[in-house]
């Protein structure tokens, strides 16, 4: 399969750092901020935000994991999509909530997740903050922070491995036809 | 992992790596009951008749919960309410409400097979809530859940059940689930309501309560099955009390951690102590708050998808 990386190990580190750095500055800080990854990769790199919030600011913000599976919009047309734990032990009533994934694509995963979240509370404000924006929404929603823009044709895929799970960071893009 | 299930008849079908994907599922369930606003949208537009011909407070319940936190609309029939006063078979009961295009239909009955019966003439999903003496597997998936909740494990327990295994279908489910993961079980009784030949199922028969008990790690308590004539296998209610009760001494002849548990309803005095009941082995009250997430799951997998 012929692949071509977007972005390798390196930069990868720096456009995470660079996300960071703007979540804190259009924030102005982090207070009653909290980072929501989704399932699967977005856990991993908001794992990572957190991590460098840390470095930078010496605070540890509050962590939660989402899985979108019961809210997805196309639940009974899929063969029984598997449901994974939603951990969000944290109040998200007032807070800034920073959701995180690793792709946007037709935004109907992030609509899914906004709808997760408002189910556990009333949040101050939903930011989105995403590795990879592929394009063609289906949806009107738009990431407030984006590591590349990277439109890609319909034969081909992007895909983004994560050490944690994949054994190696990078982002590719693979011809799928 | 596939699931291709349409319908939850019996916990005897199912094998290992089911019941440990609906154990997994309903874990990712729980949470959802714990929640101030207790609802997703997962079943939205889907419609669950819990059709029921034997009393039941708990099981109903606990399904019309699962299906209405998950967005499912829900409608109770009850023998007692139903036209089956009126004459009406089972099978035309079920094929006339299969016309108001249900997606699943929980059903208990006194009739053994009930639930397989339907299941071989509707398309709707089958769910057995209780089928006479026979299942009850959403009980014994809500047992193991507890189980793998207090126990951490659900493989090598010594799992001792006590009262009227002959008629209890939750003796039955619970024998063919702790079976299937290697678990040791004893059966204990007075040998009126223990069945001839229970012993080809694996598990050991006893009919000692203290040696039923000894090192266990889970009591499993059952009631004295009045409505299948229950009370006629046995002198007397207070002679059953003394020989079969639970009290406070046999939970200290059982394992350190032993948990003890109930699928209720419990006659207190009887089978089980007011202490032990309410004591800090008991997990009759988890098993509850459980049946609830594992219903959601059962739920979900059978009628969540695309068939």
């Amino acid at each position: 399969m012929k692949k071509r990386v977007v972005l390798d190990k390196k930069a990868i580190q720096r456009t995470v750092a660079r996300i960071t750095h703007e979540i804190l500055e259009k924030n102005e800080g982090c207070t009653r901020m909290c980072l929501i990854g989704i399932r699967t990769r977005g856990v991993y790199l908001a794992n990572r935000i957190q991590d460098k919030v840390k470095d930078v600011e010496g605070i540890g913000l509050p962590f939660g994991v989402l899985d979108i599976t019961m809210y997805r919009d196309d639940i009974s047309k899929l063969r029984w999509p598997e449901v994974k734990k939603t951990d969000i032990s944290f109040d998200v009533n007032n807070m800034t909530v920073v959701l995180v994934d690793d792709v946007l694509h037709t935004g109907r995963t992030t609509r899914a997740a906004i709808d997760a979240i408002m189910d556990l509370g009333r949040p101050r404000k939903i930011q989105l903050a995403v590795l990879v924006d592929r394009g063609d929404r289906e949806l009107p929603i738009h990431p407030d922070y984006a590591g590349i823009e990277c439109p890609v044709n319909d034969d081909e895929e992007i895909l983004v491995r994560m050490s944690e799970i994949d054994g190696k960071d990078e982002v590719v893009i693979v011809k799928t036809r | 992992m596939n699931w291709k299930r349409k319908d939850l008849l019996g916990i005897r079908d199912l094998s290992k790596e089911e019941i440990v994907f609906i154990l997994d599922t309903a874990e990712s369930f729980k949470e959802i009951s714990k929640r101030e606003i207790k609802k997703v949208p997962t079943l939205r537009g889907k419609t669950v008749i819990t059709l029921f011909y034997e009393p039941s407070t708990r099981t109903r319940t606990s399904f019309e919960i699962a299906a209405k936190r998950l967005s499912a609309d829900t409608i109770n029939i009850s023998s007692s309410t139903s036209s089956s006063t009126k004459g009406e078979s089972l099978k035309d009961t079920a094929r006339n409400l299969e016309s108001m295009r249900p997606d699943a239909i929980v059903i208990r009955h006194g009739m053994p097979g009930a639930p397989h019966m339907l299941a071989g003439i509707l398309d709707s999903s089958i769910i057995n809530g209780g089928d006479g003496s026979h299942e009850h597997p959403t009980q014994a998936l809500l047992d193991l859940f507890t189980m793998r909740d207090k126990k951490g494990r659900i493989e090598g327990l010594k799992v001792a059940i006590v009262g009227d295994i002959a008629h209890s279908r939750v003796a039955r489910s619970n024998i063919f689930s702790l079976k299937n993961f290697g678990n040791e079980v004893i059966c204990c009784g007075p040998p009126t309501m223990i069945p001839p030949h229970i012993e080809t199922l694996g598990v050991k028969v006893e009919y000692d309560l203290k040696k039923a008990v000894k090192k266990a790690d889970v009591i499993m308590m059952l009631r004295i099955q009045k409505e299948r004539g229950g009370t006629s296998y046995i002198p007397s209610t207070k002679e059953y009390a003394t020989l079969y009760g639970l009290t406070k001494n046999h939970i200290d002849m059982a394992a350190d951690d032993v948990i003890v548990m109930h699928p209720g309803p419990m006659n207190r005095g009887i089978e089980i102590a007011d202490d032990v009941a309410d004591g800090p082995s008991s997990v009759i009250l988890d098993q509850v708050e459980n049946g609830v997430a594992v219903r959601m799951a059962v739920l979900y997998l059978l009628i969540g998808g695309e068939a």
